[in-house]
């Protein structure tokens, strides 16, 4: 069952990869990047009831936490042009 | 455990993974960035849902039960935030919802 589960968000992170390489602007690489990081938080519990190791819990909620951290500050960077202090002149805006 | 359990959380599972590979289908073939927009927001809600529910039936009353529903707030309030941040960052940006002709005919 966990399998079967597995090998469907292996497809799934597979297709994502597929856009991330390929996403035309910027921001399709961040929407890609961020799917890959909830397929490999819910890749990370399944394989954690899989193998019967139930630490793999506190992996995906770390890797979740990580990956929201990640995607704004990419977002932050290519939106205001830097990830300046944000007291100073707001460029881009 | 009972088998009713067993097959809900089975059901459960199996329909949250094809929720997770539907959304990234539909992130490659959809044309344009904000209907990729929604298709990515799919794995996030029904797929990480639905899976997550299966599991935390398979785990029981349990400490591991607790670190699922952990799982669940957290994609729960970040993954609308880390949505709406992308695309208020692409429209910021000078994308226009309609600038890769994504086959729509815009009315305006």
């Amino acid at each position: 069952m966990f399998a079967v589960a597995a090998v469907a968000l292996l497809v799934a992170l597979g297709l994502a990869l597929v856009r991330a390489v390929g996403g035309p602007t910027v921001f399709d690489r961040a929407l890609a990047g961020n799917a890959i990081g909830t397929l490999a938080l819910l890749m990370l519990a399944v394989l954690g009831f899989l193998t019967g190791r139930p630490e793999f819990l506190d992996l995906a909620i770390l890797y979740g936490l990580l990956n929201i951290v990640g995607t704004i500050a990419v977002l932050k960077f290519f939106r205001f042009g830097n990830l300046g202090d944000p007291g100073e002149e707001e460029a881009g805006r | 455990m009972s088998l009713a359990l067993e097959a809900l959380s089975w059901i459960l599972i199996v329909s949250g993974s094809l929720f997770c590979v539907t959304g990234a289908l539909g992130l490659v073939r959809l044309r344009g960035f904000y209907t990729r927009t929604h298709a990515a927001s799919l794995v996030d809600s029904a797929g990480a849902g639905l899976l997550l529910a299966g599991l935390l039936l398979q785990a029981g009353w349990t400490l591991v039960a607790v670190k699922l529903v952990m799982i669940g707030l957290l994609i729960f309030f970040t993954s609308p935030a880390a949505t709406h941040a992308l695309a208020n960052a692409a429209l910021a940006r000078g994308l226009a919802p309609d600038a890769e002709g994504e086959g729509v005919p815009s009315k305006r």
